[in-house]
């Protein structure tokens, strides 16, 4: 038992650090095709997060819109805006003095926060199933849902005219 | 058992990943790249707390509070964070596709046509 659940930290942090190392890539990559490239991987462990949180539903819709639309789309844009033989340095980043320490001070607030607030944890709470997810969201956020749904038509309109070719 | 505090941090951690990658970079499509990596930071934290903090039965149908419905409100609210991330990564996209096409770069540093 005791074995069981070393092997499951270790899967957990496993996976935190891979989120983090290949967000650090995206991040300091001089190549935007592999900070592309790092951001599936980064992906990919935020849904092994989910997994760990018990939100298996979170976590397949994290890899099919994520990984399947967002970063082909990201992919997508990387291609069209880059000529091909300048490809090797198309990440340029400005100097990180003043960002890094931002970055970091904000970081250790948020830790310092983490750590010294009292929070109101009530231990492992029941894991909401697709079917609870499905009820609340026809029901309790049904106004929310249509929202969203006009929100997709919205832009599904926006992104097909502002990307349609000019002819003149 | 992982506490909570860890799964904090590891989004504190990814939400100032991509904070630095927002300040730091050039190219517009990067920085869209650390949008998405706050929006996933911010969609850990939901999903922890719903884990571990929202009570048993505070979760239901309707508007009613049903006893021993579990609480699914943190992963509903992460689906429709899902979902305003695709509409801004397609529109998003779609601006980045237009800039390209009429100053030849999406660097943010040379789209300075409104700068007199």
């Amino acid at each position: 038992m005791v074995f069981g659940d070393l092997i499951y930290q270790l899967i957990f942090y496993c996976l935190a650090a891979l989120v983090l190392g290949s967000a650090l890539v995206v991040a300091m990559s001089r190549n935007i095709v592999y900070s592309a490239f790092a951001l599936l991987l980064t992906f990919f462990s935020v849904a092994g997060i989910y997994v760990f949180l018990s939100a298996q539903f979170l976590a397949v819709a994290q890899v099919v819109i994520y990984v399947g639309g967002i970063l082909v789309l990201i992919l997508f844009a990387v291609m069209l805006t880059n000529r091909i033989k300048d490809v090797n340095l198309s990440n340029p980043s400005i100097p990180p003095y003043i960002a890094a320490p931002l970055a970091l001070v904000i970081f250790a607030g948020l830790v310092w926060m983490i750590t010294n607030t009292p929070w109101n944890s009530v231990g492992l709470q029941e894991v909401g199933t697709i079917n609870d997810i499905g009820n609340v969201l026809m029901g309790k956020y049904l106004l929310a849902f249509e929202v969203a749904a006009v929100l997709l038509l919205g832009a599904l309109l926006g992104a097909a005219y502002l990307a349609r070719r000019i002819k003149n | 058992m992982i506490p909570l505090q860890h799964y904090l941090i590891l989004s504190a951690a990814l939400f100032c990943l991509g904070l630095y990658i927002v300040l730091v970079r050039k190219n517009a499509v990067a920085i869209l790249m650390g949008i998405e990596l706050i929006l996933n930071a911010a969609s850990i934290a939901f999903v922890a707390f719903s884990r571990f903090i929202t009570p048993y039965g505070a979760g239901g149908i309707g508007g009613l509070v049903v006893p021993g419905a579990p609480a699914v409100g943190g992963q509903t609210f992460v689906i429709f964070v899902i979902i305003i991330a695709v509409c801004e990564a397609a529109v998003a996209l779609a601006i980045i596709l237009n800039i390209y096409q009429n100053f030849r770069t999406v660097d943010t540093d040379q789209t300075k046509g409104l700068k007199g």
